[in-house]
């Protein structure tokens, strides 16, 4: 019951919170680039106003391009209500693995880049094929990653990688440090940061993601905006149940031990935040054509962590 | 009795098709009979299976065949489990070729063989000699290559019957000299002789090389596959389900039962290199079928994919089983038995979906299509099924049996070797790549064919196909959401026949009931049907909260696309250009992709051009350089038809002497 409760609080925490998440990278960058910015809650009023647009629908469009919006949301918001953030004591969690998880976040992709093709404009196809492009080279990224830390960890369930962590028995890893740097990298790539794509433009030939829900408008347009957001969010949940998982409750926990997760939870997410809108402000966008070296590095630099693992037990 | 009178009633209907061929009545009626038939016998090994107990089943041996030797045939639970694996997806077929065989080119030589083809892959399944297994097995060739010749004066079809032809046959000579290891001196050609059979260390590695070639040459493993994507798609699409849903599959069973069953004792080497081809084979697959512009090769292409990840589990569990970590090894072969009956399923649907279009349309071209979905509902509805399915994306089928391989590939570092332990993370990148892209190959299959605007007069004017044609894409499309978000239905099932062939009981977590583990629940746990109610709790609060909290209004408009508000339909995203990230990688290396832009300057009148040049590596290195190798000996050995009576007397005086001293050799 305890684990339903939290469970439920969880989800509407990780829904609720995603924007405010947005709005303090934006904050942050526009602070760096001295503007004084709007608030952090700018994203929630965003969300707001676009609920009470109008939908326009073009009209060589499908039955495909009206649900997928809702799929999207739902399959993101689903992927944050498996992965533990602040208690590991959640109904949910079982439910999935991390392979799950990602494919979970598989789903949404591929019914956003089908939505962008539905339409049959060029923005749209651009936008698709370049966005599978570069899951194609992530996806697998992340997959040995998680590789890597079930040899660690001898499990691939997030809650028990973070009850590993949390026990000692790691010291400081070389593949772990590996391994987090790949996530970095292919967290940034997933959620469409600089240096891969820039969630702030439009009407780019740069653009990828933006691209793809060119057609977008009105509540379609929120939902997909807040799935994008909870998708950034969640990310910064992974690396910090993953790697950082100190102060998370767990199943023994108190009253008191939801609390201190609670604030470590949102300490570390903030800190994360800021820590990409310096990093984005201090980096310029690539060619998309960077991109295969760029995610073929993080490819190849997770394979060493696994292989690493090996020559370090050998030495 | 039950499966001998549906085998016997397969050769009647081949035969009653073959006498009343002028008649436009046969068509429906044979297709519907092969359907029930099919039933009967899916029927007939879910029944078995669910009553279990078959490993003492005694052979039937029947008097048929060459004189001296009978035929034996016997069930055992591995028989039952791709009996009912491979007449399920068949009945489909059948399903939709009650209206689909009537309207295909040359139907009156499709329909007669189609009975028989399904005979011989239930043959195969069925022997329990090696003389019944063989004969059905060269059979099934035999029958499905004039299937893919059914169209003759298609010249494509006629290049493809002949690289089939040669592939089939070098398959079955591989095979044959296979079960002529394992029958030993003796000849015991009998398999339950075959178990008991000792055989060397060279003997033994012989008989999984040649079984690997053999089958693996059937099955379209890299880089025996050249043959499959040519044939595949040369039949008709009723026919390709049946090919690349339901005769790769026999394929794997050929193999399950000469590295499971008949050898107990295969090293962990060979896993490791199973394993390693089926991740070549998976990733070379999935690369060709990104860049194709024909749907069915397409689809095609992806089989070959689909048969490596396969591989890769059946090495897995070879690997294991040599290390003695049986429970591992049974977790393998049961993900590999998952795949098989997702793949037959998803790769089923696809086919026929690919057989509608051409009802509808007439065409394979991807670049040709464009907007069905509006036009064709249900079959759209369907084919995104069987995509998401084939992309390994939850809640669906494909992404357990994937989930399962994935998991024992997480286990396989337990083996302490060091090609184990090296390879297989390089084999799990591989894997993953592979699903990657199979994702980005099905979303550019689908985009491409069903969404967007038409690109061709007969892509505008579609309509649905018959209601027959319907269903049996739609039962298929269910079965995939069923075996997905329940996936202890399957899991069920499998253990049946995994457990005698691993020897172990598996553990109750993989079959548990909702959370599916490989091991034990702390490994990592996955349930679809959790994770689809918790969908579908999330689903209806995100909708009450839009109605509550937003306006629902809704305006249709022309298409924006920035502004440009011409009506150009080629300026949408094509096949090739939906690959074109893909290609400068990937393409560039592996088949040699060159690009060429043809730009007219300004003023001149003529249209720009774009090429693209690509190569097959595995088509021009391989198989030419055998051909020129073939070519080269033939025009030396031709010199010998045009001896003087002098020179041939000669030579076979110097070839008797030859043989004399050999068994003088030999007497001594």
């Amino acid at each position: 019951m305890t684990a339903l409760l939290l469970g439920i609080i969880h989800t509407w925490l990780v829904v609720g919170l995603a924007p405010m998440v947005t709005g303090i990278v934006r904050l942050t960058k526009a602070r760096l680039q001295g503007r004084r910015g709007a608030s952090v809650l700018q994203p929630y009023r965003d969300l707001w106003r676009l609920l009470h647009k109008e939908t326009v629908i073009a009209e060589s469009a499908t039955w495909l391009f009206r649900i997928t919006p809702y799929l999207v949301f739902v399959c993101v918001a689903l992927a944050g209500t498996i992965m533990p953030t602040y208690t590991t004591n959640m109904l949910m969690t079982p439910a999935a693995d991390l392979i799950a998880l990602v494919a979970l976040l598989a789903t949404a992709r591929f019914f956003t880049a089908l939505a962008g093709l539905d339409v049959g404009t060029a923005f749209g196809g651009l936008g698709a094929s370049r966005e599978m492009f570069i899951a194609s080279i992530a996806e697998p990224g992340i997959l040995t990653v998680i590789f890597s830390l079930s040899l660690l960890a001898h499990t691939t369930a997030p809650a028990n990688i973070a009850a590993f962590v949390l026990s000692g028995h790691v010291g400081l890893e070389v593949s772990a440090g590996l391994a987090l740097g790949v996530l970095v990298m292919i967290a940034i790539a997933e959620n469409g940061r600089i240096p891969i794509d820039n969630p702030a433009t439009h009407l780019e030939l740069t653009m990828v993601h933006e691209a793809m829900v060119l057609e977008y408008s009105g509540r379609h347009l929120a939902l997909l905006e807040a799935a994008g957001m909870i998708r950034l969010q969640l990310f910064m949940s992974i690396i910090s149940c993953l790697f950082f998982p100190w102060g998370m409750a767990t199943v023994s926990s108190g009253a008191g031990g939801l609390v201190l997760g609670l604030a470590a939870w949102l300490a570390k997410v903030g800190a994360m935040s800021v820590a990409l809108g310096v990093f984005e402000t201090s980096i310029a966008k690539m060619r998309v054509f960077r991109v295969a070296d760029y995610l073929g590095g993080a490819l190849l630099l997770a394979l060493l962590a696994t292989i690493f693992l090996y020559v370090s037990e050998a030495v | 009795m039950i499966i001998g009178s549906a085998l016997g009633a397969f050769v009647a209907l081949g035969f009653l098709a073959i006498l009343f061929n002028g008649r436009h009545w046969i068509h429906s009626l044979t297709y519907g009979a092969c359907a029930a038939l099919c039933v009967i016998l899916a029927g007939d090994g879910l029944w078995h299976m669910v009553m279990g107990g078959h490993e003492a089943a005694p052979a039937i041996v029947l008097p048929i065949g060459i004189p001296w030797l009978k035929a034996h045939f016997r069930l055992d639970s591995l028989s039952t489990f791709f009996l009912m694996a491979i007449n399920s997806p068949a009945a489909l077929a059948s399903l939709f070729g009650i209206a689909y065989g009537g309207h295909v080119p040359e139907a009156r030589r499709v329909t007669p063989l189609f009975p028989l083809f399904l005979f011989a892959m239930n043959g195969v399944l069925l022997a329990d000699d090696a003389f019944v297994f063989l004969v059905s097995w060269e059979f099934m060739s035999l029958s499905s290559w004039l299937l893919v010749l059914s169209d003759h004066t298609n010249a494509e079809a006629r290049r493809a019957g002949l690289v089939y032809l040669v592939m089939a046959v070098f398959g079955t000579f591989c095979l044959l000299a296979a079960f002529g290891l394992l029958a030993g001196h003796a000849g015991a050609y009998g398999f339950a002789a075959m178990r008991t059979a000792h055989l060397g260390p060279w003997a033994g590695g012989l008989v999984v090389a040649l079984a690997l070639l053999g089958a693996g040459s059937k099955a379209g493993m890299v880089p025996l596959h050249a043959w499959l994507p040519l044939a595949h798609p040369a039949a008709p699409s009723h026919v390709s389900a049946l090919m690349s849903g339901v005769m790769t599959k026999v394929a794997i069973y050929g193999l399950i039962r000469i590295l499971f069953d008949l050898r107990s004792d295969v090293g962990w080497g060979w896993g490791f290199f199973i394993m390693v081809m089926g991740a070549l084979t998976a990733v070379l697959g999935v690369l060709y079928a990104l860049f194709q512009r024909d749907l069915k090769t397409l689809l095609a292409y992806s089989t070959v994919e689909n048969v490596g990840i396969i591989l890769i589990a059946l090495g897995l569990a070879v690997a294991f089983r040599d290390h003695g970590a049986a429970t591992l090894s049974a977790v393998a072969l049961l993900a590999a038995l998952y795949h098989v009956i997702n793949h037959s399923l998803f790769k089923t649907l696809l086919f026929l979906g690919s057989g509608a279009i051409l009802t509808a349309t007439g065409e394979r071209r991807l670049d040709r299509l464009g907007g069905l979905l509006n036009r064709m509902p249900v079959t759209g509805l369907t084919f995104l099924v069987g995509a998401a399915a084939i992309s390994a994306l939850p809640p669906l089928n494909g992404f357990v049996s994937e989930w399962l391989i994935f998991q024992s590939l997480f286990h396989a570092p337990t083996i302490p070797h060091w090609a184990m332990r090296f390879g297989v993370p390089v084999v799990g990148v591989a894997m993953a790549l592979a699903a990657a892209f199979a994702g980005t190959c099905f979303v550019r299959a689908f985009g491409i064919v069903f969404l967007g605007r038409p690109r061709s007069p007969e892509a505008r004017h579609a309509a649905e196909v018959p209601f027959v044609m319907q269903a049996a894409m739609a039962i298929p499309a269910v079965a995939c959401l069923c075996l997905g978000v329940f996936p202890v239905m399957a899991t069920s099932g499998i253990a049946t026949v995994v457990e005698p062939l691993a020897k172990v009981q598996l553990p109750t977590a993989l079959l548990g009931w909702p959370w599916l583990s490989p091991i034990s629940p702390t490994d990592g746990s996955y349930s679809a049907t959790m994770l689809l109610l918790t969908f579908i709790g999330l689903m209806l609060t995100t909708v009450i909260a839009l109605r509550l909290f937003g306006t629902r209004r809704v305006r249709p408009a022309p298409a924006w696309d920035c502004g440009h508000q011409e009506d150009i339909v080629n300026a949408q995203y094509s096949a090739d250009s939906f690959s074109q990230p893909l290609r400068r990688v990937f393409g560039s290396v592996v088949f040699n992709a060159q690009e060429r832009v043809d730009m007219p300057t300004p003023g001149d009148l003529r249209p720009a051009r774009f090429e693209l040049r690509m190569t097959d590596p595995i088509w021009d290195g391989l198989y030419m350089g055998i051909l020129r190798v073939v070519n080269a000996i033939a025009d030396r050995v031709n010199r010998l038809q045009f001896l003087t009576v002098r020179r041939y007397l000669f030579l076979m005086f110097t070839t008797l002497v030859v043989l004399l001293l050999i068994v003088a050799i030999r007497q001594q």
